[in-house]
C-alpha cells in the first residue's frame, strides 16, 4: 500500500503543480496517471504546440512546460504510478481514503485531489459490429508486449505514428504485417513514413490503402477480417489474421470516478469554487479541468490557482489545531524533501571607505 | 457584424442562431456558447483539430476555407465521416457564411 498526505489523480500541469503547493506545507504528493508518461494532455496530445496565457511566459510549448514543472517539483519528490488508471475510492472510518487501480495497486491518503482533466485518455474504437467480441480474442488497442505477436499475422488499422511505429517493429517480428489505412497519407514523423516505404516496396509490409476494416469473422476467436478498398464493396478482401490492432488515437473518458459518489455536471465534478475547490465528499478536492464551478474557465492557469487553495485547504484538515499563515518563496526559499535547500540570496552589508 | 447560422443538434432539432463575426470565433464555439451540444463532448481537445468531437456536415452550398493538412488527417481517422464532413472548430466566423446550414456529426462513443 503507498501512503502519502496528498494523493493527486492525474498527472497534467494542473496535479504536478499541486505536488510544489503542497510541498511548501510539507505534505507529500503521489500522482497516479493512465498515460504512461507524466504531463497528461500538454505530454500525450500537443506537447509541440505553444501556449501563450502561462503568466511570465511569453511563448511555451506544451512539453517544456511541463518539463518545467517536473523540475520545478523534484525538491518534493512525489511519487507516481503511471499507466494504471484510478478505479475505486473507498472511505476509511478515520476519514482517509484507498484509492485502487485497474492494476490493483492501492493507495492510501486523508487527502484525494482529483486533477484528472477531461478523464482517462482511452483508445478510440472502430465503429464495427462484433468488436466487443473480440477484445482479447484478437482485437487489441494497445501493444504492450510486441512478443506477443510473433510469427502471427497481425493487421494494423490507422495513420498516425503509433500506426507507422508499431507497424515498422512488428515487421521484425510478426509473420505477415498488414497495415490498413483510409487515406495514402499518413500524418507521422517523416523517417517513420519513409521506413514503411521502403518496406513495402521490399514486400514486408502489405500497405492497403485507402482502405478500411469493414467486418470481422472468427469462431470465438478472431480469424480474419473484411477489407474494403477505395469505398467500393466489389473491392472488399478477406485477410486471415491472427491479431487486430486499430490504433485511432485516444479520447479522455471521465470514467469510473463518475461512479464515486461525487456530484457531477455537464461531464465535469462539481465543487465549492467559494472556498477551496471541495467536492461534495469532504476530503475529495477536484481541480483544473475535470471541475465546474460558476464562471468555471478550463485554464491552465487557473488550474495552479484552484491547485494552490485545495493545498492550504487540505493542509488544515490534515493539522485542524496547526496555526499556519502562507509564506512567500522569496521569503522562505523552497525546502525540498531531499534536504535541499533554495533561497533568496542574502544582501552583503559591506561598509564602503 | 453578426451573421444567422442554422444549426441540426444531435438530437435532429434545428437551432437557428447568431454569431458574431469580430471575435475570432469558429463553428465550434458557436455550438459550445449556445450549448447546443453538452459540455466535454464537443470541442474536447481545445479546438486544435486534434479530435473529431466538433464534426459536422455542412448542408448549404456556402464555400468554405480548405481543409488544412491537420484536419484532413483527423478527419481521415473520424467516424461517421460524409462528403460534408468537416470540424467545426476550423471554420472561422467570417460574414461570407451568413445562412450557414449544418448538422452536428453524432457523438463519438
Amino acid at each position: 500500500m503507498i501512503k502519502t498526505d496528498i494523493l493527486i489523480i492525474g498527472a497534467g500541469p494542473v496535479g504536478l503543480f499541486a505536488v510544489f503547493e503542497a510541498g511548501l506545507l510539507k505534505l507529500k504528493c503521489h500522482l497516479i496517471d493512465a498515460l504512461p508518461q507524466p504531463g497528461g494532455q500538454c505530454a500525450e496530445i500537443y506537447p509541440k504546440k505553444p501556449i501563450y496565457d502561462i503568466p511570465g511566459f511569453p511563448e511555451i510549448l506544451a512539453g517544456d512546460l511541463v518539463d518545467n514543472l517536473m523540475e520545478q517539483i523534484k525538491p518534493f519528490q512525489p511519487g507516481f504510478t503511471l499507466g494504471e488508471r484510478a478505479d475505486t475510492i473507498e472511505k476509511r472510518e478515520d476519514g482517509s481514503f484507498v484509492v485502487t487501480t485497474n492494476k490493483g495497486t492501492k493507495h492510501h491518503a486523508p487527502i484525494v485531489a482529483i486533477a484528472g482533466g477531461l478523464g482517462s485518455f482511452e483508445p478510440r474504437k472502430p465503429q464495427l459490429q462484433y468488436l466487443s467480441k473480440y477484445e482479447d480474442n484478437g482485437v487489441t488497442y494497445i501493444i504492450r508486449d510486441p512478443e506477443v505477436y510473433r510469427d502471427k499475422k497481425v493487421l494494423i488499422a490507422g495513420g498516425g505514428d503509433s500506426a507507422l511505429d508499431w507497424s515498422i517493429f512488428l515487421a521484425d517480428v510478426a509473420k505477415e504485417i498488414t497495415l490498413v489505412h483510409r487515406r495514402n497519407e499518413f500524418r507521422g514523423a517523416l523517417d517513420s513514413v519513409e521506413k514503411v516505404q521502403e518496406l513495402k516496396n521490399k514486400g514486408i509490409i502489405n500497405l492497403i490503402t485507402p482502405a478500411e476494416v469493414v467486418s470481422l469473422e472468427g469462431n470465438g476467436v478472431l480469424e480474419a477480417v473484411y477489407v474494403r478498398k477505395n469505398n467500393n464493396p466489389r473491392e472488399d478482401m478477406r485477410i486471415e489474421v491472427d491479431n487486430f490492432v486499430p490504433l485511432f488515437g485516444l479520447s479522455p473518458k471521465l470514467g469510473p470516478i463518475a461512479d464515486w459518489g461525487l456530484e457531477i455536471e455537464k461531464n465535469a465534478i462539481k465543487v465549492d469554487n467559494a472556498l477551496d475547490y471541495q467536492t461534495n465528499i469532504p476530503g475529495i478536492y477536484a481541480i483544473g479541468d475535470v471541475n465546474t464551478y460558476p464562471g468555471k474557465l478550463k485554464l491552465i492557469l487557473c488550474g495552479f490557482h484552484e491547485a494552490t487553495l485545495m493545498c492550504q485547504s487540505a493542509y488544515q484538515r490534515i493539522f485542524p489545531d496547526k496555526k499556519y499563515v502562507m509564506k512567500y518563496t522569496t521569503v522562505g526559499g523552497v525546502e525540498g524533501f531531499d534536504g535541499s535547500k533554495k533561497e533568496a540570496p542574502k544582501a552583503v552589508v559591506k561598509a564602503i571607505e | 457584424m453578426d451573421i444567422k447560422i442554422k444549426i441540426t443538434d444531435r438530437e435532429g432539432i434545428l437551432h437557428e442562431v447568431e454569431a458574431p463575426t469580430d471575435m475570432n470565433m469558429n463553428l465550434m464555439e458557436v455550438v459550445r456558447s449556445y450549448e447546443l451540444a453538452p459540455e466535454g463532448t464537443i470541442g474536447i481537445c481545445g479546438g486544435m483539430a486534434m479530435c473529431a468531437s466538433c464534426q459536422c456536415y455542412i448542408r448549404s452550398g456556402h464555400e468554405l476555407p480548405e481543409k488544412s493538412d491537420d484536419e484532413e488527417a483527423m478527419l481521415a481517422e473520424a467516424f461517421n465521416v460524409e462528403e460534408s464532413s468537416r470540424l467545426g472548430c476550423q471554420i472561422p466566423i467570417s460574414p461570407e457564411l451568413e445562412g450557414l446550414e449544418v448538422e452536428l456529426a453524432p457523438e463519438e462513443l
